[in-house]
């Protein structure tokens, strides 16, 4: 295990590029998304979270109360930006303007993780607001790889890039998407976001294996995990698909396959995402306190000074 | 090998267009025509825009009922795609649109109604910046009152509508049960400003609004004044601009 990888297996010590920085880093622990409408009860009650994640397109109005209480959470938590705009796969070049407002929601926030899809979302016709896939072959792949290392040189740091939840694949893809991401995280030096719920969507969509895709996965690179809820639906010839729908309660074969990745991965931050059909706090928290329970129980020794600090 | 660029303008093209089809491009799970699979990306697409304008225009869904806005959202949403992915932005040209969406046409205020919604959103988002007091002002003598130019605080806005918008705003917005308002009671002017952390929406009285666009390009209170009309109710008018917070700075 390289010196960077036995780092990020301490808990105390958080993880991530920016370990070194000012900004406090991102703990090894269960963070959740932040939503308006928990605002309120996060600065009230200051709940056990380790972290919040925010997508920072929801920030780049000039002001008002969504700045003032995002400052507010950010005094007492460490906060990460997960993107949802840059159009990273997009054969367009990137917007330049998007990437300067990223740059400056970094400096003023000073997240301690920053990370983007492997995806597009953008074309000449506008902007789709939705994570669209992308064929995976050696020219893809340079092309993406190049987006990356431009957005990592404009913000000044690295990024983490995440693997998508996919409905359907393309004709002229060669490479396995496990494949494709490590190529890019060793080319650009990017590390990686792996989203468990997206890895068995995409599994049951495209008829593989969730546990094959976490064990082909380069969890060398990983550094932080998404979980979260699908809908289960069926498609035109009665096969299973799955919707990436993060409305719901984080499902049982998430939570098996969250157990599997951290066995693999070490101790990393584990996000809870819930982001329509917002429930009430106490059922995020419940969510979040899942999560860390399977954090400890698959590394009781990463854990035992917290909990005896308890 | 069709480059990325072709790739995605044909699959957008099938999202934008139910008769243009992905294919060959794509393949579901065992290589059949994922007809219903394509569906979830045009489906998130349109339902996450059309849910981007609803969070900007609440009083408008709330007035005509949600499947007749997500209906009339949605053929927005068909003319026009966000220009960036900053969604607080997109929704200015709804208002607009409704004018000329003639389904919506036995409702004539309507757009004036949604300019509301759109003030408020933009108040919301809009930059900090300081309001004076009343206090503050009467440190001015009143003889040098006409001459002092003001600057306005960063979220305020001034609506002028042939129509009794504000009032049927207020009703759709704030009331458990929608009172009715009488259509012939004549216009209504609106100033909307955020002078702390809640945006608050104001009547002004007529020629408030244009009083108002004259002080914003830097005209004199008196100046300002003078361009509305004898009628023009100064007092009021500064009282609400005062009250709402709509003043940052003077100066001569």
């Amino acid at each position: 295990m390289t010196a960077q990888a036995e780092a990020r297996r301490d808990p105390t010590r958080g993880v991530g590029p920016s370990g070194a920085r000012a900004e406090p880093p991102i703990p090894a622990s269960a963070g959740v998304g932040l939503k308006p409408a928990h605002y309120r009860d996060i600065l009230e009650a200051r709940p056990p979270v380790g972290w919040f994640e925010v997508h920072p397109e929801n920030y780049m109005g000039a002001g008002g109360p969504p700045h003032r209480y995002l400052e507010a959470v950010r005094e007492r938590y460490p906060l990460s930006l997960h993107g949802v705009g840059l159009s990273i796969g997009g054969a367009q070049p990137l917007d330049t303007a998007h990437l300067e407002r990223l740059a400056a929601l970094v400096r003023r926030y000073q997240p301690g993780l920053f990370s983007e899809h492997l995806a597009w979302s953008t074309h000449t016709t506008g902007f789709l607001n939705d994570l669209l896939p992308l064929p995976y072959n050696e020219s893809t792949l340079a092309h993406v790889a190049r987006h990356v290392s431009q957005v990592q040189e404009c913000l000044g740091r690295t990024m983490l890039l995440e693997n998508p939840a996919t409905y359907l694949r393309f004709q002229d893809s060669s490479i396995a998407e496990t494949e494709f991401l490590e190529e890019l995280a060793s080319r650009t030096g990017c590390g990686l976001l792996l989203d468990v719920n997206n890895a068995y969507v995409s599994a049951v969509n495209h008829g593989f294996d969730a546990a094959d895709y976490l064990d082909r996965f380069p969890m060398e690179f990983v550094q932080e995990i998404h979980v979260a809820g699908h809908v289960r639906r069926l498609d035109d010839l009665d096969q299973p698909l799955l919707i990436d729908s993060h409305d719901t309660p984080v499902p049982d074969p998430v939570w098996i396959l969250l157990e599997r990745a951290l066995k693999q991965c070490g101790p990393q931050p584990v996000l809870v995402e819930w982001d329509s059909d917002i429930p009430e706090w106490a059922v995020l928290m419940g969510q979040a306190e899942r999560a860390q329970h399977t954090l400890e129980r698959c590394h009781p020794a990463a854990y035992r000074h917290h909990a005896n600090a308890c | 090998m069709p480059t990325l660029a072709e790739t995605q303008a044909r699959f957008v093209a099938a999202l934008r267009n139910r008769d243009t089809a992905p294919l060959p491009l794509v393949l579901g799970r065992d290589g059949e025509i994922p007809a219903l699979r394509f569906d979830v990306y045009r489906n998130n697409v349109h339902v996450s825009l059309v849910n981007a304008i609803a969070a900007a225009y609440p009083t408008v869904e709330r007035l005509v009922g949600p499947d007749f806005f997500r209906g009339m959202a949605r053929v927005f949403v068909g003319e026009a795609l966000p220009q960036t992915p900053v969604l607080l932005d997109y929704g200015a040209g709804f208002p607009a649109f409704i004018e000329r969406f003639s389904p919506a046409s036995t409702l004539p205020y309507l757009a004036d109604v949604a300019r509301i919604d759109w003030a408020w959103h933009r108040a919301y988002h809009a930059a900090e910046g300081q309001s004076l007091t009343p206090r503050d002002l009467s440190a001015v003598p009143a003889e040098h009152l006409g001459g002092a130019r003001f600057t306005l605080h960063p979220s305020v806005q001034a609506l002028a509508s042939p129509w009794p918008s504000l009032s049927i705003w207020r009703t759709n917005r704030h009331d458990d049960e929608v009172r009715s308002v009488n259509l012939r009671a004549g216009g209504e002017e609106t100033l909307v400003s955020r002078p702390g952390h809640e945006v608050g929406v104001w009547h002004l009285p007529n020629g408030g609004s244009r009083f108002l666009h004259r002080l914003l390009a830097g005209e004199t209170l008196s100046d300002a004044a003078g361009a509305t009309g004898a009628e023009f109710d100064l007092v009021t008018t500064l009282q609400t601009l005062l009250t709402s917070g709509a003043i940052a700075h003077y100066r001569f």
